[in-house]
C-alpha cells in the first residue's frame, strides 16, 4: 500500500507543466516530461549533434517546455542513430532513448493537432483494423451498389470506368473527401505552427526546408550512410523505400491532375492509352508505391523494438497497407480494365482511395506535413541569433 | 590455436584486433563486459587529438608535431617519454583514413567545444558510435568476439605468453595483446593507493568513476606481480571535478560542471582554495578533480549567480537555487557566517573590468588569497546557484612499461609475443595531467602497433611450426 502511494506521489511529482530536470528515469511520466528529462541529459552531452537537426536545435535551448518538445519531436525523423550511439541508453540508469520518446510525443501531437479531435482518438486506437475495415466497407458498399444496378460482372468493351460509375458520381464522392482531407491537414499544421511561431520564412529558409524534405536529408545519418533499422548498422534502405513511396504518391497525384485537365480542358475522356501521360504517370507512381510500401513494411516489421513506439505500429502498418492496396488495385485495374473483373476491382480501388483520404488527417500521413513544417521552423530558427549566450566551454 | 589473442574490448583492443586480422592472423577478442556495456571507457570518449600540418576535413588550420609535443610536455610536467609521445603524435596524423575504412565517422567540433576545432577530430555520435563501428568491422572481417569473458591470469614461460585463463578455461594463442584498461573501477585498489590523508579520511572512498565498471585492473596487477616492468604512480589519473550527484559508474561527459571559472568554489569549511580563473576552463578542468580530492570530505561547491546562467554548458542536474547567498549556504549545508565571510571578501576584492569569457580578461581580484585572476565578477545577482562537486576518476596511469614495439618488458627485456596497449600503458606517455583526446591517440597508436607486431610474431611462429611439422 505504501509502495503504491509512493508511486502515485512520484507520478504526480513528474506530472508538471514545467521542464523536468531530474536525470534519473521516472517511474511514470507523460512523454513530454520524459522528453524534457532526456533532453536535459542530451544538452549536457551533445555527442549526437552531427546526426540530424534535433540536437543543434536542442542546443539553442536551456529548458524544454511543451512547445519545444513538440517541435523537436516532429523534427525527429526516427532514424535511430542517436539510440545506438548513446552512452546513456538502457541499461544505463539514465535510460536515455530519444527516438522512442520522440515517437511517443509525436503520437500525442498528431492527436493534439487533429481536427476534429474526436476522429483522431478513434483512429489511433486501432490503425490497421480501422483502415482495413474502412477500405473493405466502402468497397463492399460499392460492390453492393453495382450489383444492384447489374454492373458488377460485366466487361466494358471500351474499358471505360464511366460505364460502371458515371464520372459525375465519382467526382461527387471524391471532391468533398479530398477537400475535407486538405482542410483537416491544413488546420493541423496551422495548430502546430502557432504553438511556437519562429518568425517569417525567408526564401533561403524555404529552399533549405524544401530540400531537406525532398531528399530526406535527415535519414542520411549526417554522414550519408543512412539510418539504423535492426541494429547499429547504417542503411539507406528506408530512405530509398520512402522516396519510392512518396514520389510514387506524387506521380499518382500528378496523373490524376493531368487526367482532370484532359477531361475538362481538352475534353478527352478516359480510358487513356497505355502510352498516354496520365497512364504512364499513374503506372510509374503505382509501381513506386507498391515497391516502396513493401520495403517500408518489411523494414518496419524488422525494426529494433527500442527505436520506436510500439503503440504506433498499427497506425504505421495501416497506412502502409492502405497505400499498397491503392497501388496494387490501381495497377490491376489498368491491366484488367477491359475484363469482367473491372467493376469489382474498380470498387475495391475506389474504396481504398476513399479510405486513404478519409484517414489521412488522422494517421501516419500527418507526419509528412508536420515534419515539413518542423524543418521549416528549424531553417528559420537557425538563421536567427542564438538566444543562449553560451560561450566556448 | 588462434594466432592473436586480444584481451580487452575498448578502442585499443579493437584497433589491435583489426590490424592483426588485416595482417592475416586469426584473432580472438575477449571482452569482460556483456555486449550492451562493451567498449570500456571508449564508449564515453568523443575525440582524437590529431597532429596535422594543413587543414584536414574536420580539422582547421594546423597542429604541428612540435606544438602537440609542447602541449603534452606542459600538462605532464615532463613526466613523459619523448620517443613514445612523438610516436603517438605522428601516428595521430595518419590513422584517420584507416579509422574511416572501419566505419568511424568524424565531425567538426561540437558546439561548446569550439576551442578544439584545430586540435581534435570528433567522432560523430561519440565513442560508442566508434566502438560499434569497430565491432561491426571486426565481425565482418572474421574476428571472433566473446563477451562476458574476463581474464584473471596469464600463463607465462619466462617473458613469453603461453595462455590466458578465463575462469577454468585455458585459452592459448601464438601471441597476445593486453588492452584491458586501468584499475579505476577497482574501489578497493583506489582506496589502498590513495591511503589515509592527514584528516584520517580515505579520500578514494568519495571518488566517482566516470566510466566503465569493468576496469578492475586484474591483469594489470597480475602482470606487475609476475614481474613485468611497470610505470607511473597509482594515484595519478585523469581526474575531473564532477557533479556529486553523478552515478557511481558511467556518468560520462554529462556530469561535468562547467561553471567553475564563472564563480567561486568553496570547500566544506566554506573557504576558497584555488584560483578559479587561472586559465580557460578546457585547460583547467583536468586539475580540479585532484584539487577537490584534497579538500575535507573530498567535496566542494561551485557557486554562481544569475549572470552566469546560459554562459556554460548546461548541467545535467539542476543547481541548488536560492534568492540570497546566506539562504544558498544553508541549502548547501555550509556554515552561512563563514560562507558570507568568504563571499563578502571575494566580492569586495573584485576589481572593475571588462568581462569577456572568450579571452583572459582583466576582471580579477585584488589582495585576495587565493586570487581569482580572470572573469572575477562579484556574485550579487539573484538567484544564486550551487553545485556540489566530487572527484571523478576517468582512468588511472599506473601501467606496464613498454617501448616503440608495444612489447611488455620483464627486467628491461621485451617479450617477443606479449604486447600492451591503451590505458594499461598510457602512463608511458602520460605520467600526470591530461589534455583532451590524447587518451584515444595513445590507444589508437599503440593498439595498432601491438596488433601489427602480434600478428607478425604469430605468422612467423606459425611458419616455424609448419616447417617443423613437415620436416
Amino acid at each position: 500500500m505504501q509502495a503504491l502511494e509512493k508511486l502515485i506521489q512520484q507520478a504526480s511529482d513528474e506530472w508538471s507543466p514545467v521542464a523536468v530536470t531530474v536525470a534519473r528515469a521516472p517511474l511514470l511520466s507523460v512523454p513530454e516530461d520524459e522528453a524534457a528529462r532526456i533532453l536535459q541529459i542530451c544538452n549536457a552531452c551533445r555527442y549526437c549533434e552531427g546526426f540530424c537537426a534535433v540536437f543543434p536545435a536542442m542546443t539553442r535551448r536551456l529548458e524544454f517546455g511543451t512547445a519545444d518538445v513538440h517541435y523537436l519531436a516532429n523534427l525527429c525523423h526516427n532514424c535511430g542513430a542517436c539510440l545506438h550511439a548513446c552512452q546513456y541508453a538502457p541499461p544505463h540508469e539514465f535510460a536515455v532513448n530519444v527516438p522512442q520518446t520522440m515517437a511517443s510525443v509525436r503520437g500525442r501531437t498528431y492527436r493534439l493537432y487533429a481536427w476534429p479531435r474526436s476522429f483522431a482518438s478513434l483512429y489511433e486506437r486501432n490503425g490497421l483494423a480501422v483502415a482495413l475495415a474502412l477500405a473493405g466497407g466502402i468497397a463492399l458498399f460499392l460492390i453492393l451498389a453495382l450489383a444492384m444496378s447489374g454492373n458488377l460482372w460485366q466487361a466494358s468493351a471500351s474499358g471505360s470506368f464511366y460505364d460502371v460509375l458515371p464520372h459525375t458520381l465519382m467526382v461527387g464522392i471524391f471532391a468533398p473527401v479530398f477537400l475535407f482531407a486538405i482542410c483537416a491537414l491544413g488546420i493541423g499544421v496551422r495548430r502546430f505552427w502557432r504553438e511556437a511561431v519562429p518568425g517569417p520564412a525567408s526564401g533561403a529558409a524555404l529552399a533549405e526546408a524544401g530540400n531537406a524534405v525532398a531528399t530526406l536529408r535527415y535519414l542520411g545519418g549526417g554522414h550519408g550512410e543512412g539510418c539504423n533499422n535492426e541494429d547499429d548498422r547504417f542503411s539507406l534502405a528506408r530512405r530509398h523505400c520512402h522516396h519510392a513511396t512518396a514520389y510514387g504518391f506524387a506521380l499518382c497525384f500528378l496523373s490524376t491532375c493531368v487526367a482532370t485537365l484532359y477531361h475538362y480542358v481538352f475534353r478527352l475522356e478516359a480510358p487513356y492509352a497505355y502510352t498516354s501521360l496520365p497512364t504512364v504517370l499513374g503506372t510509374l507512381g503505382g509501381i513506386g508505391i507498391a515497391v516502396g510500401t513493401l520495403g517500408l513494411g518489411w523494414l518496419n516489421l524488422r525494426r529494433h523494438p527500442s527505436q520506436g513506439d510500439a503503440a504506433q505500429k498499427p497506425m504505421d502498418l495501416g497506412f502502409i497497407a492502405l497505400l499498397l492496396i491503392v497501388a496494387v488495385s490501381g495497377l490491376a485495374l489498368m491491366v484488367l480494365r477491359s475484363s469482367a473483373a473491372m467493376p469489382g476491382l474498380l470498387a475495391m480501388h475506389l474504396g481504398a482511395v476513399i479510405a486513404l483520404f478519409l484517414t489521412m488527417p488522422y494517421g501516419k500521413f500527418v507526419h509528412g506535413p508536420l515534419r515539413a513544417a518542423a524543418l521549416l521552423k528549424w531553417a528559420i530558427e537557425r538563421r536567427q541569433p542564438n538566444r543562449v549566450g553560451l560561450t566556448d566551454d | 590455436m588462434v594466432d592473436v589473442l586480444v584481451i580487452g574490448g575498448g578502442n585499443a583492443a579493437l584497433c589491435a584486433a583489426l590490424m592483426a586480422r588485416e595482417a592475416g592472423a586469426s584473432v580472438l577478442l575477449l571482452e569482460a563486459a556483456p555486449r550492451e556495456w562493451r567498449g570500456g571507457n571508449s564508449q564515453h570518449t568523443r575525440n582524437l587529438r590529431c597532429m596535422h600540418d594543413t587543414p584536414q576535413d574536420v580539422l582547421v588550420d594546423a597542429y604541428p608535431e612540435e606544438e602537440y609535443w609542447q602541449d603534452l610536455l606542459k600538462v605532464t610536467g615532463g613526466l613523459t617519454d619523448e620517443a613514445l609521445a612523438r610516436l603517438v603524435i605522428r601516428e595521430s596524423s595518419t590513422c584517420r583514413p584507416w579509422m574511416r575504412q572501419h566505419g568511424v565517422q568524424f565531425q567538426p567540433s561540437l558546439s561548446g567545444a569550439l576551442h578544439t576545432a584545430r586540435t581534435n577530430a570528433f567522432f560523430m555520435g561519440g565513442g560508442k558510435a566508434l566502438v560499434n563501428a569497430y565491432y561491426r568491422s571486426a565481425e565482418q572481417l572474421g574476428v571472433q568476439i566473446r563477451y562476458e569473458t574476463p581474464v584473471q591470469r596469464i600463463e607465462l614461460d619466462g617473458p613469453r605468453f603461453v595462455a590466458a585463463w578465463a575462469g577454468d578455461e585455458r585459452i592459448t594463442a601464438r601471441s597476445c595483446v593486453l588492452a584491458a584498461g586501468g584499475f579505476e573501477s577497482n574501489r578497493a585498489w583506489l582506496r589502498e593507493a590513495w591511503g589515509v590523508n592527514e584528516r584520517g579520511e580515505h579520500p578514494a572512498d568519495n571518488f566517482l568513476i566516470r566510466g566503465t565498471r569493468f576496469n578492475m585492473g586484474t591483469l594489470l596487477r597480475f602482470m606487475i606481480d609476475a614481474g613485468a616492468d611497470s610505470i607511473g604512480e597509482p594515484t595519478q589519473a585523469h581526474m575531473v571535478a564532477i557533479d556529486a550527484r553523478a552515478p557511481l559508474y558511467d556518468g560520462g561527459i554529462c556530469t561535468r560542471v562547467d561553471c567553475v571559472s564563472l564563480g567561486v568554489v568553496v570547500n566544506r569549511d566554506a573557504e576558497r582554495f584555488y584560483d578559479e580563473g587561472e586559465d580557460f576552463w578546457p585547460k583547467r578542468y583536468a586539475i580540479w578533480g585532484r584539487l577537490v580530492a584534497q579538500q575535507p570530505g573530498q567535496t566542494a561547491w561551485s557557486i554562481i549567480d544569475a549572470k552566469a546562467v546560459g554562459r556554460f554548458m548546461p548541467p545535467v542536474f539542476p543547481g541548488v537555487r536560492a534568492n540570497s547567498l546566506p539562504e544558498l549556504a544553508t541549502a548547501l549545508g555550509l556554515d552561512p557566517a563563514r560562507f558570507m565571510e568568504t563571499l563578502n571578501a571575494y566580492n569586495a576584492a573584485c576589481r572593475p573590468g571588462t568581462f569577456d569569457h572568450t579571452k583572459l580578461d582583466d576582471c580579477r581580484t585584488d589582495g585576495l588569497a587565493p586570487p581569482k585572476t580572470h572573469w572575477a565578477l562579484p556574485l550579487d545577482k539573484p538567484p544564486f546557484f550551487g553545485f556540489a562537486l566530487r572527484p571523478g576518476i576517468t582512468f588511472t596511469y599506473l601501467g606496464l612499461k613498454t617501448d616503440q614495439t608495444a612489447a611488455v618488458r620483464f627486467g628491461s627485456e621485451p617479450s617477443d609475443n606479449l604486447f600492451v596497449a591503451g590505458e594499461m600503458m598510457a602512463g608511458n606517455v602520460l605520467g600526470k595531467g591530461y589534455t583532451a583526446g590524447v587518451g584515444m591517440s595513445i590507444g589508437t597508436a599503440f593498439g595498432r602497433i601491438a596488433g601489427t607486431n602480434a600478428a607478425a610474431h604469430a605468422t612467423a611462429s606459425a611458419h616455424k611450426e609448419g616447417s617443423r611439422a613437415s620436416s
